[in-house]
């Protein structure tokens, strides 16, 4: 094993040599022009130009934000008015229903009475009929019979006639509720 | 004095031998260009072709949305811009930036060839190459104080602390004078050049240690050995976090002293 003494006082190192001094100045000097001139001033405009691009961006973002709240507005307020509308249409239809569904009643009731008068009516005719043939059957039953229990024809005697008649207007003339029902 | 520095576990313990190099042109040697071309110049320059490629390649075609490399480049360049320049100069700090993250690359670089294989030594233990940074700072910030403030205007406010009492002047002004316009640049070029002189050192003495350790005749130091490179492993790590934090210092170091320059009077 080999050991030396530092050499006497080592204040040598704090003397720079010269030549290393050139070659620090030209190096530093080198880096620095290049690095100075072609990098670094081209980094400022890059991030000025992302800056640029942020606010642009930002810009952009807030003018879309805006028309789309525009947008939503008109969205709203056209949906609000379909809504009216949609109502509106609704009630006239409920409306529009109720009026032919009364409509429809009240034609039914007429056709109700229309028909229900229509049958009295016949009955009314059919009962006059009747009660015609009735009376004239009854005139000669009653003449028939009148004839019998006296026992001789009275059919020639006009006043008989006059007789039988008068004797049915004199029903007629009765109260209602005796002789038609 | 060793001819052969670089040779493994030639020497222990290391000395300053251990920092200096031959010429990597025999022609040279012994001459007063010894030191033109020699590992650590070779170093320097590897440093600087390193730098100038890779900024030039990243920002070759820079985009909005940057690419990997860009954005490394850009990380850089913003970590000293936003954190070195707006914090310490302010707003009119943004025009230094490209200067500052220059000088902070190139001292980062240089510093990390002290860990890195094969190169294994940071150009910054010469003092050469420190004293030419620290000494481009100092005219900087010189000739920023005398455009602002004038010749007198500046000395005047380098000299004399605001609101110091007249009778305290003659003691202040030397003190002044001497922290402000001869101490700043010799410390800030000594501090970065013995940080880095000293972590080669330690790397040497353990890593060597380890060497001399494991070739002792007393067989029952060798597995020290083992120690003294596992220690070495350790001071390696250290050694990263020094020469980041001392590329750091010696750029916030500059930018205090822009500040000071182009402040307005107190």
């Amino acid at each position: 094993m080999r050991t030396y003494a530092a050499e006497e006082g080592g204040g040598h190192i704090l003397l720079p040599p010269l030549a290393e001094i050139i070659v620090g100045l030209v190096a530093f000097g080198l880096v620095c022009f290049v690095l100075m001139k072609f990098v670094f001033p081209r980094m400022e405009q890059t991030f000025q130009a992302r800056v640029e691009a942020i606010e642009g961006g930002l810009k952009r973002a807030e003018e879309a934000q805006a028309e789309a709240n525009r947008l939503l507005e008109q969205y709203r307020a056209q949906l609000a008015e379909a809504r009216t509308e949609a109502a509106r249409i609704r009630d006239e239809a409920r409306a529009e229903a109720a009026a032919i569904r009364d409509d429809m009643l009240a034609k039914a009731a007429e056709e109700r009475d229309r028909i229900i008068a229509a049958g009295r009516e016949q009955l009314a005719a059919e009962r006059q009929t009747l009660i015609r043939e009735l009376r004239a059957e009854i005139g000669s039953l009653a003449v028939e019979l009148a004839g019998r229990i006296v026992g001789e024809s009275l059919e020639e005697e006009a006043r008989r006639r006059g007789t039988v008649d008068r004797f049915l207007a004199e029903l007629d003339a009765q109260p209602a509720g005796s002789g038609g029902r | 004095m060793s001819g052969q520095p670089t040779v493994f576990a030639a020497e222990f313990p290391p000395g300053t031998d251990s920092f200096e190099f031959d010429s990597l042109i025999p022609a040279l040697r012994d001459t007063a260009a010894a030191t033109l071309v020699t590992k650590i110049t070779l170093l320097v320059w590897i440093a600087v072709a390193a730098l100038i490629i890779f900024f030039l390649v990243a920002y070759r075609d820079p985009k909005i949305v940057p690419t990997r490399a860009q954005w490394m480049a850009e990380s850089l360049y913003g970590a000293i811009r936003d954190g070195v320049c707006r914090e310490v100069i302010g707003r009119e700090g943004v025009r230094f930036a490209p200067y500052l993250t220059t000088l902070f690359c190139f001292i980062l670089l240089t510093n990390l060839f002290g860990i890195i294989p094969f190169a294994q030594i940071s150009p910054n233990s010469h003092i050469a190459f420190p004293a030419v940074l620290a000494v481009i700072t100092y005219v900087v910030y010189i000739w920023l104080g005398i455009k602002k403030h004038g010749f007198f205007g500046y000395l005047k406010m380098s000299t004399i602390p605001p609101g110091t009492p007249i009778l305290l002047l003659p003691i202040m002004i030397p003190i002044e004078f001497i922290q402000n316009l001869i101490m700043r640049p010799v410390t800030l070029a000594v501090r970065l050049f013995a940080n880095m002189f000293a972590g080669h050192m330690v790397l040497l003495v353990f890593i060597l240690g380890g060497v001399a350790l494991f070739e002792a005749e007393n067989f029952l130091l060798r597995p020290v050995s083992l120690l003294s490179w596992a220690t070495a492993i350790a001071m390696t790590f250290f050694e990263l976090v020094v020469q980041i934090l001392q590329a750091y210092v010696f750029t916030l170091l500059t930018a205090t002293y822009i500040q000071s320059s182009i402040a307005e009077e107190h």
